[in-house]
């Protein structure tokens, strides 16, 4: 087949074949490689800044409001745009997948990356058009200084990720709704039941029970453990969603009340507690939903990949429920360099229940790792590349962050390079991602039907371009950091040119492996695929029937 | 083992990471290219399922062990309202600029100095840093008063055990104003505005 007929026609891409529940899936699955595509470039924007005046970039990305605007929304773009999206959307067609029911409304589904794309393109607005700059931290009460930032600019800005939160809460309705419907096997389930299996409480009884040497309370769990993850981290997700709307209501209305002619007074509201309410919901994205997922992911992924049961499922699931426990009491270690916290707080929030991360996390990479090595010998392929991808970015960036939420320690990393590049970037870029590619990978003949992949050579190249790129980009920005170069700062004079340079070559391997990605997607399914994904379906089902073992007979060497 | 100052910390800290960063990435390579061998792997080592449990919680508790009592800050910090400092330095910020602090502080070696920095609009940082870059110490400094209307404290004790000449600037970010409008000049950067003298070459009197 010709270049222009593949980039046309795709493989054997057929975008009429597909039921709703896939199309829905794929349009969530575009939109967000496509914010990734923004939030790499505005990361590689950034970066090409730190490296110093011989940047090729035009002088006015080095302007503090361009900068700035630039580091507010390439959160707000990473995170909810691509992340919450790709997550979304995988989620909503796995509980279907899992629980082989139908999803509760495709509609929904679709208002869900409908309302998140808008909310995110809003808020990239604000910061373009207005250059609205408080950033994702919104520490009170910059978000609300206008004599720094346009009102209309903290308006519109606020108005998107009000929309993305809201989209979010459609996402959990759709979760819990396909969860709890008594349909299928679930026919003749109470919610009680559910409710018991969807909190782990069964995975607790059965180890209570084997220690007092009864009969395993449950011999066949309501919900699959990868839907008790999801389950348990959607709790978390609502959490979050409540605290970044409510602090949204806030900052609108003392905007509104400014745009008015009548401010209201900003000292009205206490800056530490405000802090300690907004680290507490939004690190249960950090600390909370994403470890979660993630370890749920992980299992799924092991017991699709090599079909066998996982090891030590009742711990696995106990697990889940103390990582829930444990994410609700961490968010103190956010707040190690601020004086007026409470010592105690620092101590037991900050330090000790953090450190409850290191175990949760590594159990789940001890029992996915031996849950692969009992199945061996394996295939190596995509999906199992990906994953000890995803493993590796986990095992590098628990223990960065564990290391600085000690009072010793965060007394000289606080808000430096440290922590965003070597823990949230790596475990964001490396873990993170390379799980949801190993995710898709697995799910990528399901949702499309068998659709082969136009390169497999390119899928190659993706994934060693793409984990070297992301471990060595943070790994010089994270010995930058150790070097004193902070986080929230501008420096434009290449104070820190060398681990600049050699981060933002490895942050461009990062950029060039998405665009191999994305080259390798069209070419599969070509555009006119790419469009019709986009097109009403004229299969209206919201399940589609496959069974989960059928996945585990392809990873068989 | 203690650390007398950031250096040595982030030296030690640098080091162990990176064993640890290679060690883990080369465990899961050699784990990979395992999977895939159809003969049976030969163990290096056997680790039980409870035993890694007890080392991870071990590691978790033993890391803030550990720091307590190899980081003399740490201890200092949770009593400080109870030491009495050498000298106190309380100066204000506002603005992006900051208010009634001396223009040049001198300290001597092995003193324990106070700074309680109050702000009064947004949340900004107090950092000393090295002529090289490096950071020495830093705390957040939040604006807020009490019923009294007087502004909130935000106080750090430091010791300093090692000679140099230090920068201060705000940490935390507050607005593209702290900086010049074509983002050359930190606006609240004071070049050398802590003076340590009095110690030995590797620290100390």
């Amino acid at each position: 087949m010709s270049f222009t007929k593949n980039l046309i026609e795709g493989t054997n891409f057929d975008h009429k074949s597909l039921n709703a529940l896939q199309k829905v899936t794929l349009r969530a699955v575009v939109m967000s490689f496509l914010f990734f595509g923004l939030v790499a470039i505005e990361g590689m924007i950034m970066k090409a800044v730190q490296t110093g005046p011989s940047n090729p970039l035009p002088e006015m990305f080095s302007h503090p409001a361009h900068y700035f605007s630039i580091m507010t929304v390439h959160p707000i773009v990473g995170i909810f745009g691509s992340t919450y999206q790709l997550v979304f959307a995988a989620f909503m067609f796995l509980v279907p997948f899992l629980t082989k029911k139908p999803l509760y409304s495709v509609k929904l589904a679709n208002a869900v990356w409908l309302l998140i794309t808008i909310g995110t393109a809003l808020a990239w607005i604000a910061a373009f058009a207005w250059q609205y700059a408080p950033l994702y931290t919104l520490y009170w009460p910059l978000p609300a200084d206008t004599q720094q930032f346009s009102a209309i600019g903290g308006i519109i800005f606020i108005l998107g990720v009000a929309l993305i939160m809201l989209g979010t809460f459609g996402f959990i309705y759709n979760i819990y709704a396909t969860i709890f419907a008594r349909v299928g096997v679930h026919k003749d389930k109470t919610t009680k039941e559910l409710l018991i299996s969807g909190f782990g409480i069964d995975g607790m009884l059965n180890l209570w029970h084997k220690l007092t040497g009864k009969e395993p309370y449950s011999k066949e769990p309501a919900l699959a453990l990868p839907v008790v993850a999801i389950f348990r981290g959607t709790v978390d997700t609502f959490l979050d969603a409540v605290v970044i709307l409510s602090a949204g209501v806030l900052v609108l209305v003392y905007l509104l009340f400014d745009v008015s002619g009548n401010p209201l007074d900003v000292g009205a509201i206490d800056a530490l507690l405000y802090k300690n309410y907004f680290w507490w919901g939004l690190d249960l994205v950090a600390d909370g939903l994403v470890l979660i997922y993630v370890a749920g992911s992980w299992y799924l992924l092991a017991t699709l990949i090599t079909g066998q049961k996982l090891f030590m499922e009742n711990v696995a699931r106990a697990a889940l429920m103390l990582e829930l426990l444990v994410s609700w009491m961490v968010w103190s270690h956010h707040l190690l360099a601020d004086q007026g916290q409470p010592e105690m707080m620092k101590l037991i929030s900050g330090e000790m229940v953090t450190a409850f991360e290191l175990l949760t996390q590594g159990l789940a990479l001890f029992i996915t790792l031996v849950t692969l090595w009992k199945a061996r010998p394996l295939k190596m392929t995509m999906e199992l590349k990906y994953l000890l991808g995803g493993l590796v970015g986990f095992g590098l960036a628990v223990p960065a962050a564990i290391i600085q939420a000690d009072m010793g320690m965060n007394r000289v990393l606080h808000n430096t390079q440290w922590i965003i590049m070597a823990h949230v970037h790596i475990a964001l870029i490396v873990g993170l991602y390379m799980t949801l590619y190993s995710a898709l990978y697995v799910l990528w003949p399901i949702v499309t039907n068998n659709t082969k992949m136009y390169s497999s050579k390119l899928s190659n190249l993706h994934f060693w371009m793409y984990l070297i790129g992301g471990i060595g980009m943070g790994a010089f920005g994270g010995m930058a950091g150790l070097d004193g170069m902070l986080r929230r700062h501008l420096y434009i004079n290449g104070e820190f040119n060398t681990l600049m340079v050699l981060s933002a070559i490895c942050g461009t391997m990062v950029l060039v492996a998405w665009f191999i990605f994305l080259f390798n997607i069209v070419m599969s399914v070509g555009i006119k695929g790419l469009i019709g994904i986009f097109l009403p379906s004229e299969d209206k089902t919201a399940s589609y029937g496959l069974e989960p073992e059928d996945i585990a007979e392809n990873h068989k060497a | 083992m203690t650390f007398s100052n950031s250096l040595e910390l982030l030296a030690f800290h640098e080091t162990a990471y990176t064993i640890y960063a290679l060690l883990i990435i080369s465990v899961v390579a050699w784990f990979g290219y395992n999977l895939t061998r159809e003969e049976k792997a030969s163990s290096l080592v056997r680790i039980p399922f409870y035993g890694y449990i007890a080392f991870l919680v071990a590691g978790g508790v033993g890391h803030h062990i550990f720091t307590y009592n190899a980081i003399p800050w740490v201890a200092q910090d949770i009593t400080r309202h109870e030491i009495t400092p050498d000298a106190s330095y309380k100066f204000e910020i506002e603005d992006h600029k900051w208010v009634n602090i001396p223009k040049k502080v001198t300290v001597q070696c092995g003193e324990t100095i106070e700074f309680d920095v109050r702000s009064r609009d947004l949340v900004y940082g107090f950092g000393l840093f090295r002529q090289d870059g490096t950071l020495v110490t830093q705390m957040q400094v939040n604006p807020g008063t009490d019923v009294n209307g007087i502004l909130d404290s935000n106080d750090l004790l430091w010791t300093f055990h090692h000679n140099g000449s230090f920068d201060l600037t705000s940490t935390e970010y507050s607005g593209t104003a702290q900086y010049s409008h074509d983002g050359k000049e930190d606006l609240m950067k004071v070049k050398n505005w802590l003076e340590v003298v009095g110690c030995k070459d590797g620290g100390n009197k």
